[in-house]
């Protein structure tokens, strides 16, 4: 009999998700209870995860398609707390637009769920479920304010380039299949050897199908539309948590089928990450919208994220899970801002509206000025240590290419952060913005802006929890 | 014994900037905010002379040490003070104190928030000046981009975005090749803590491209030519006291970092590039001497003669004699407090004038003269008047540079005859002449805060000037066993 313990937070919050479309269903006016519900089985989850499977070093389930290690179950744990956050604050901007809906939160936890299978898949089929499970989830969210022509528009362009996407993943899928004969990893990881040329091509095909997940230059022509359009919290959703578990499964797939292969694919991963580095740092100068400027900026940290799996080390995957998880606080920190630009029930998200905020609302203008300063990497805040930690790992494979081409990209980046603070700082004021916000949506502000400013007191705690992490 | 005084004079600034946070922001002459980080800043200064007090000058090793595990296994947070540092933190703790002073007129809006910055600005100089670890050291040095940023963009003149975005992304340009190099010693030594890296030396083989990265930072920080440009947009947009901050503090991170990295830790390496650093460093002297004589604005010409005179510094650093690096460090103080003294002095009429050009002046001497000697006393340092500090320095560094290159010093020679002669025809035209400009007739002559923060400066300018002995025997330990520790490692190569 298999430990089912172990999966027992899929099973949950499998249950609570028809649990609570049962409950829309039957219940009038239930989006409150059903939002309230919501936060509550991810708590829940968060709990069940953290006891079950934190102190689990490695099982398998399934005949071994299932993996549970210290990556997943604190992957798991990060995509929870991110999908927590997101739901928590985004119930005043759903209300503004009139689609507070049972819809979202069980949405948004179908996608969870999908992406927990995710991270746990141990084999090309589960993986491929819990893919199409959190992709298809997304494309209803981000066509969620369903009134806008933009939400549609970004919705549709999202679907067809996934789909096609997903569509290429399979057949590298497929041609993976045929060389090794197995779909589980690890079969597959004894069986292949480098010799095979087609073989080539069916790795191409998974790594540019993850690529577009995660979008990477250059897969990454969804982002910006998409982003724009999508509902914010929905966008801020799409800037952190399917990341993490792209990011996980990238992680996956790289080291343990294709580690023998990593001649194939090393060069890949760094272009990937040199063109994503640079391209996000280039393309967010012009920016003029915020959500466009902050998926460019996304796009660069991904380019970050991904220069820490080229190493093939253990330091330099522990660099990017550390960056991602720093970055995910970042986010939300920014997203929070976004979400205060708040004026008689109307968001404002064009950079120009933050014109001279630092007169009329000082505190917030501060925190998105410490946020900024840490996205592009000043110490002594969070953000630049997630970048040592990432060149310290290339740097030990003397990759002294990518390190140099990484850190000339933040300097062109601080040049659109600092504009964003110029505007802020230096310009003059506009009307006040409503201060009406929500507890939920204030805390989340500050808690996250202190932790970035007071990341370099406690280094130490983040790179403790994840070294636990040994992929090779 | 144990009682953790660098730290302590790192965070009280930072304390004192927590407690403004957290007091209201009052429109106006905020005194009482005025007078917290006055009181922070005095006591700094205070707790920096005992340190200079219980100091000792008979070793050249670290003094004051504090040693803490930060990042397990990789970064101690390691911070001390040799001979050479110490001056530096002096100055810093010197000077702030007199910028504080000085906002008086120069800050109209958001006073509590820019003495915020100022804090803030203070503890990260001072960090970056008893960093014992290459990372720390790092984080301070590029932590402080984020204050000036804010006091030139925030504070600032009329070009003050465009001077602001210049200085912060030259600087990090010039920063991050350092970072990958600090990354790079620590895979190829296994330490960043300078410290071991001095008694285990780096490889031979590495140095060179690693002092190029360094270099790389401290040129643009310093500023070399010909990446000098954006030290006059910052200083013209700064306010004064960001002026101040910048050219007497700033500047000379760069140079303690040549000598504590560059030649410390890339012996080999600093050899090799000395021809360069003597031709950067001349054409510095001369080229920004003649483009100082030019200018029309007092603020830009102030800081061409920055740059020539750090020009000096980088010559005297790299002449790897005593007297050379001795007048360096010693040129590097008396030119905080020279340059600090006369971007104040030009602040003075620029609050009452609102006009930074050379033109609307002429004929002070006969309305404000009090302020006529002070400024003639300050010009006179600057150009290296003997009784003056500045004579000091200038005159060893020239000593060393006659002992290693003889054509090099002649070329530097004449740059102290073309410093002479911007700095009095710079004079001559805000001082002397006829007074034609009717709104000269009502300026006022310095008021009490005003006398007082000069004297304050001009006090240790012919102090050290008639009397050099104390930054010497400070200094000279430290030095000697670095030009040692210098020559054992050629020796050894």
């Amino acid at each position: 009999m298999e430990n089912l313990n172990l999966i027992l937070p899929e099973i949950f919050i499998s249950l609570s998700i028809m649990f609570l479309l049962i409950l829309g269903v039957f219940k009038n006016d239930s989006s409150k209870i059903t939002f309230n519900l919501s936060l509550f089985a991810i708590l829940i989850t968060t709990i069940i995860t953290f006891n079950e499977t934190f102190s689990v070093t490695r099982e398998t389930l399934f005949n071994e398609s299932v993996v549970i290690d210290s990556m997943s179950s604190l992957m798991k744990i990060i995509t929870l707390i991110g999908g927590f956050l997101v739901l928590v604050i985004s119930s005043t901007y759903l209300k503004t637009y009139k689609i507070y809906n049972i819809e979202y939160p069980v949405l948004i936890l179908s996608s969870i769920l999908g992406m927990m299978v995710m991270i746990s898949s141990n084999d090309l089929i589960v993986f491929y479920m819990g893919l199409e499970l959190q992709s298809l989830a997304l494309y209803v969210l981000a066509t969620y304010n369903r009134d806008q022509l933009k939400s549609s528009e970004g919705g549709l362009k999202y679907f067809v380039l996934s789909a096609l996407s997903s569509g290429l993943l399979l057949y590298g899928c497929s041609l993976v299949y045929g060389f090794s004969g197995s779909t589980n990893f690890d079969i597959i990881s004894n069986q292949l050897n480098s010799n095979e040329y087609v073989l080539t091509f069916g790795i191409v095909f998974i790594l540019v199908g993850l690529a577009f997940k995660i979008s990477a230059v250059p897969f990454h022509m969804w982002a910006p539309d998409v982003y724009e359009g999508s509902p914010t919290t929905v966008t801020l959703f799409f800037t952190i948590v399917p990341k993490i578990a792209a990011l996980t499964v990238f992680i996956r797939f790289l080291y343990v089928p294709f580690l023998n292969l990593i001649d194939q694919w090393q060069m890949i991963i760094i272009f990937l990450s040199i063109a994503s580095m640079v391209f996000g740092a280039v393309a967010a100068i012009g920016q003029t919208n915020i959500k466009r400027l902050i998926a460019y900026s996304s796009i660069g940290h991904i380019g970050y994220t991904l220069a820490g799996l080229t190493t093939a080390s253990n330091e330099g995957i522990q660099s990017s899970i550390i960056y991602i998880s720093i970055y995910v606080v970042m986010n939300l920190a920014l997203f929070s801002c976004l979400l205060m630009l708040r004026r008689k029930n109307q968001y404002y998200e064009n950079i120009d509206d933050l014109s001279g905020l630092s007169k009329n609302h000082p505190l917030l203008s501060l925190c998105l000025l410490i946020i900024l300063f840490s996205l592009a990497g000043i110490p002594p805040l969070a953000g630049f240590f997630a970048k040592f930690y990432i060149f310290k790992a290339v740097l030990e494979q003397s990759m002294y290419f990518l390190a140099i081409v990484g850190l000339l990209s933040t300097v062109v980046a601080a040049f659109y952060y600092l504009r964003i603070i110029k505007i802020m700082y230096f310009d003059k004021e506009k009307d006040k913005y409503d201060t009406d916000h929500s507890l939920w949506l204030k805390s989340s502000l500050i808690v996250s802006t202190i932790l970035i400013l007071l990341y370099f007191i406690f280094p130490s705690q983040l790179i403790e929890v994840v070294s636990r992490i040994n992929i090779i | 014994m144990n009682f953790p005084i660098l730290s302590s004079l790192i965070l009280l600034p930072i304390v004192g900037a927590l407690f403004l946070f957290f007091t209201k922001d009052k429109e106006g002459n905020n005194l009482t905010a005025k007078y917290v980080a006055l009181f922070t800043t005095v006591v700094n200064f205070l707790i920096s002379i005992y340190l200079w007090i219980s100091f000792d000058q008979s070793t050249s090793s670290f003094q004051f040490v504090e040693d803490r595990t930060w990042i397990e296994g990789v970064i101690n947070y390691k911070v001390g003070v040799d001979g050479i540092s110490i001056l530096f933190i002096i100055l810093t703790t010197f000077i702030t104190p007199l910028c504080i002073i000085s906002v008086n007129n120069s800050v109209k809006n958001r006073l509590r928030d820019f003495l915020i910055a100022i804090l803030i600005m203070e503890s990260f100089m001072i960090g970056v000046f008893c960093a014992l670890d290459l990372v720390v050291f790092y984080l301070f040095f590029e932590a402080g981009l984020i204050p000036m940023f804010l006091i030139i963009g925030i504070w600032g003149g009329a070009r003050r975005v465009y001077s602001a975005f210049k200085f912060f992304l030259y600087t990090l340009l010039g920063s991050v090749l350092m970072l990958v190099a600090i990354i790079s010693i620590y895979w190829i030594t296994g330490t960043t803590d300078v410290v071991q890296l001095y008694e285990i030396g780096i490889d031979v083989q590495y140095q060179n491209l690693l002092w190029l990265a360094f270099f790389s930072s401290f040129a643009v920080k310093t500023p070399m030519w010909p990446v000098h440009t954006w030290l006059p947009d910052a200083h013209v947009e700064a306010p004064t006291a960001g002026s101040v901050l910048l050219a007497a503090i700033l500047l000379k991170m760069a140079g303690y970092g040549f000598i504590r990295f560059s030649l410390g830790l890339f012996p080999v390496a600093s050899e090799v590039f000395t021809p360069l650093i003597y031709t950067l460093s001349v054409i510095a002297i001369i080229f920004t001497s003649l483009i100082a004589l030019m200018q029309e604005d007092m603020k830009k010409l102030i800081a061409y003669s920055s740059v020539a005179h750090m020009g000096f510094v980088t010559l005297g650093i790299f002449t790897l004699q005593q007297q050379g690096i001795e007048g360096s460090i010693i040129q590097m103080i008396s030119h905080g407090l020279v340059s600090a003294a006369l971007f104040l002095t030009v602040g003075v009429v620029y609050d009452r004038m609102h006009s930074r050009l050379i033109s609307t002046y002429g004929g002070l001497v006969s309305v404000i003269p009090k302020y006529s000697i002070l400024f003639m006393l300050f010009a006179l340092a600057s150009l290296g008047l003997p009784g003056t500090s500045g004579f000091i320095g200038e005159f060893l560094i020239l000593m060393g540079a006659f002992k290693d290159n003889f054509l090099v010093a002649v070329i530097a020679s004449i740059g102290v005859i073309l410093g002479a002669a911007y700095m009095l025809w710079l004079y001559k035209r805000v001082v002397f002449g006829k007074l034609l400009n009717e709104d000269l007739k009502k300026i006022l002559d310095l008021n009490r805060s005003e006398y007082f923060i000069l004297s304050c400066l001009a006090a240790p300018i012919l102090f050290f000037g008639f009397y050099p002995d104390p930054l010497i025997t400070t200094i000279e330990v430290s030095v000697t066993d670095l030009i040692n520790m210098h020559n054992t490692n050629i020796a050894s190569k």
